[in-house]
């Protein structure tokens, strides 16, 4: 096999592992559009929220800390004991959910019958407050964030390739299990929609909520379980996310690689987000391949939106969105 | 009514109290504590601030003159900090240091119309070495042309004085940052016969797989990177996923801080970056910042980077600026220096091994002097390597002179060409 379709099979393959990140991320925006037609600005600083307090749990640091130091001429940094992760993610989760609670409380609640535009401006202001309670909670340092997820690149992978080609493929494990836990996270997701009670009263809401409202559902709790799921969401693409480049501010900016996902794989669907991943991730993995060497590489970040607009020209709605029917 | 009253009466109370603004040196910081960069911009804001806070704690100012800090928030956005510079620019700013390449290309014009010196310190324009034209902007005690240049001399160094046939990948941030070093190391190559492979990496920079796939293929015998917030661990973690041997992958000092090897843990043990001074907390001088800042409760920030790579340069761009101030204070023969005194305390700035030492720096930075025809002091820097089970920058060769020839040639045509397109007619101001 020619050398440059080897290392573009390589590249579609690393494409494939890079887009279900990609889509991590844009699931949670999935979720919370689908239940309530918001577009959550804030999932990206929720990631991030999610992990800095997963590290903070893991290695047991006093929440607001700096603040209560600056305030009583403390040094309090430190509990001085570690928390085992598996109690760590746990307790993140609680973390997820009380901020759900709180979200809907005091934003959603005073803003029901609003405009779309109006909760997408709420977002904005609470993915501001989040980013700026989450500095000043946890600081603002660069944090490693250990799971005990595999890093690094895959032997196995490298040595059959290497057996069938006589050319090792580089993939991440990271990313290998990142496929699995998105693959796992989007059967629960489908089993807990399709075959509990609140899951089907989740459908509900997103078909109709006035209908969904009149047959007793209510409403703020479908909103609460919402939001939870996208933080539960959220600390999974924190954690993958995070043990990839450490937890750090930008990490909140991961959800500008979520925007082409959506676009292209439409606002509603979950099977789409999937897809428009790994559409997103192979398309500016092969582009970069093949055009690097003319012009000079670092096209990633608008390659991505380029192959959304693209889409967006023949599909409005996205290839898996509801599609657009106007009644005149 | 009362309250009114009160209000007023405090607000009376505070300005009698107040220090008499005209009889302080103000040293503002722009500094960046949020957004995606913080992580870098609070331990060298805190650094520059603690210094500042010893020099007055312990000197009582400079020349018996209190210094006044102010700081503004830039985010590392060049917009925002254009408008910090339009908000300090009539407060008697003595010198500037923006802490972006971005920022400093913005304030160049500015500064230089509103008669301020900047000091952009192993950053901003490179050929502000030539004060002929750039009067008001200094990049000592190295430049980005100086670190390229010393990475290359150290390879050849390792190499037995020959690169020829090697390859050399860039690893850039693609900004004006990040393509700085291109043209040095191009010619470089001309000269020494390596062959130079760039490769761009978007801001911030925390998804490089394409990046990494192209060095796997290219095999280059070494990669440098310039670099600077996520991207650095980042590729720090990619290099050690594709298993690149770490001691052939050497960053730039904006590369080299703890901050970009932590969170990649054992994988970035024996890599290696550009020291353009010391680090740690082994110098006399930390007895003083711990006696009079640091126990007093005065320190900026949570006190716990002291020590840090970007903490000491913080620091040290803080005592470069002192001791400009100290200069200036000499040839006029004032203590209440304007911005113009300061810019020629700059330009006749002397930095001796002798002064380090009473400044309790020892070997922290390299001597260089400072002259209209070189605003960019010596350019030497040193090369340290990170040791990951010790968790500490180890320093493994002393300071490496970078090839000034070339570089002051290079210097030569940009600044001059800068001349030509703004009409500044090239001479020295003293």
């Amino acid at each position: 096999m020619p050398d440059t379709l080897l290392f573009a099979l390589e590249a579609s393959l690393n494409g494939l592992t890079a887009g279900v990140m990609y889509a991590l991320v844009a699931l949670g925006f999935v979720l919370i559009f689908k239940a309530s037609g918001i577009f959550n600005f804030a999932q990206g600083v929720m990631a991030l929220f999610a992990a800095l307090t997963l590290v903070g749990f893991q290695s047991g640091q006093i929440p607001f800390s700096h603040l209560i130091n600056a305030m009583f001429g403390t040094r309090l940094h430190h509990f001085g004991w570690n928390m085992p992760t598996m109690l760590a993610i746990p307790a993140t989760v609680l973390v997820m959910i009380a901020l759900a609670i709180l979200v809907e409380r005091f934003i959603l609640k005073h803003l029901v019958n609003q405009e779309p535009i109006i909760l997408f401006m709420a977002t904005i202001g609470l993915a501001y407050f989040l980013e700026g309670v989450g500095d000043i909670m946890w600081g603002a340092e660069v944090k490693a964030l250990d799971v005990g997820l595999p890093k690094g690149m895959s032997s196995a992978v490298d040595e059959a390739t290497f057996n069938w080609f006589g050319y090792g493929f580089y993939i991440d494990r990271l990313e290998i299990w990142a496929a699995g836990i998105a693959a796992v996270l989007v059967a629960v997701l489908t089993v807990f929609s399709q075959y509990t009670k609140q899951g089907r009263a989740l459908r509900a809401v997103a078909d109709d909520h006035q209908a969904a409202l009149s047959v007793g559902i209510s409403l703020r709790f479908i909103w609460v379980l919402t939001w939870s799921i996208a933080g539960i969401v959220a600390l999974v693409a924190g954690i993958m996310w995070g043990s990839k480049s450490g937890v750090q501010f930008s990490l909140s900016l991961i959800a500008l690689k979520a925007l082409p996902v959506l676009i292209l794989g439409g606002f509603t669907s979950i099977p789409g987000a999937i897809v428009g991943g790994l559409i997103i991730g192979v398309g500016e993995k092969l582009f970069d391949f093949f055009m690097n060497p003319i012009i000079g590489g670092a096209t990633e970040n608008w390659f991505a939106y380029m192959l959304a607009l693209v889409f967006l020209l023949f599909r409005p709605q996205g290839l898996f969105g509801e599609r657009i029917i106007e009644r005149v | 009514m009362k309250m009114t009253r009160l209000a007023a009466t405090l607000a009376a109370t505070m300005v009698v109290a107040g220090p008499n603004l005209a009889d302080t040196l103000h040293f503002p910081s722009l500094s960046y504590r949020t957004g995606p960069f913080a992580a870098g911009g609070i331990p060298f804001a805190d650094g520059y601030s603690d210094y500042l806070t010893l020099i007055n704690e312990r000197d009582g100012g400079i020349g018996g003159v209190p210094i006044r800090q102010t700081e503004c928030e830039t985010a590392y956005n060049t917009e925002r900090g254009v408008e910090c510079y339009q908000s300090i620019r009539n407060d008697n700013p003595l010198v500037l240091q923006p802490l972006s390449t971005g920022i400093t290309y913005q304030l160049i014009p500015r500064t230089m119309e509103d008669g301020i010196p900047m000091h952009t310190m192993g950053y901003g324009r490179t050929s502000a070495v030539n004060g002929e034209v750039f009067n008001w902007t200094f990049n000592y005690p190295a430049n980005y042309w100086d670190g390229a240049s010393v990475i290359i001399n150290y390879l050849l160094d390792e190499n037995d004085g020959s690169l020829d046939g090697k390859k050399i990948a860039l690893l850039y941030h693609n900004s004006a940052y990040g393509r700085e070093p291109i043209p040095t190391l191009t010619r470089l190559g001309e000269t020494h016969g390596y062959e130079l492979v760039t490769i761009g990496v978007d801001s911030p920079g925390q998804e490089q797989g394409s990046q990494w796939l192209q060095i796997r293929r290219e095999r280059p015998d070494y990669v440098v990177m310039w670099g600077w917030g996520v991207m650095n661990p980042t590729a720090i973690q990619e290099a050690a996923n594709i298993r690149f041997p770490m001691e052939n992958f050497i960053g730039v000092w904006w590369s080299g801080s703890q901050q970009d090897v932590r969170p990649v843990g054992a994988g970035a043990h024996g890599y290696k970056a550009l020291a353009m001074h010391g680090t740690g907390r082994d110098y006399p001088i930390y007895d003083d910042m711990q006696r009079y800042v640091i126990d007093a409760g005065k320190y900026a920030g949570t006190g716990d980077e002291v020590g840090t790579v970007l903490y000491s340069r913080g620091m040290y761009a803080a005592m470069l600026a002192v001791e400009a101030a100290k200069k200036a204070q000499e040839i006029h023969g004032v203590a209440a220096i304007t911005p113009a005194m300061m810019r020629d305390g700059m330009a006749n700035l002397e930095i001796t091994e002798e002064l380090m030492v009473e400044l309790g720096l020892p070997n922290f930075g390299p001597a260089f002097s400072v002259a209209c025809e070189n605003h960019g002091g010596s350019g030497a820097a040193m090369i340290q390597q990170w040791d990951a089970e010790a968790g500490e920058w180890n320093l493994i060769t002393d300071w490496i002179s970078p090839d000034r020839d070339l570089i002051m040639e290079m210097a030569m045509e940009d600044s001059l060409a800068y001349a030509a397109e703004n009409n500044i007619s090239p001479a020295c101001l003293n």
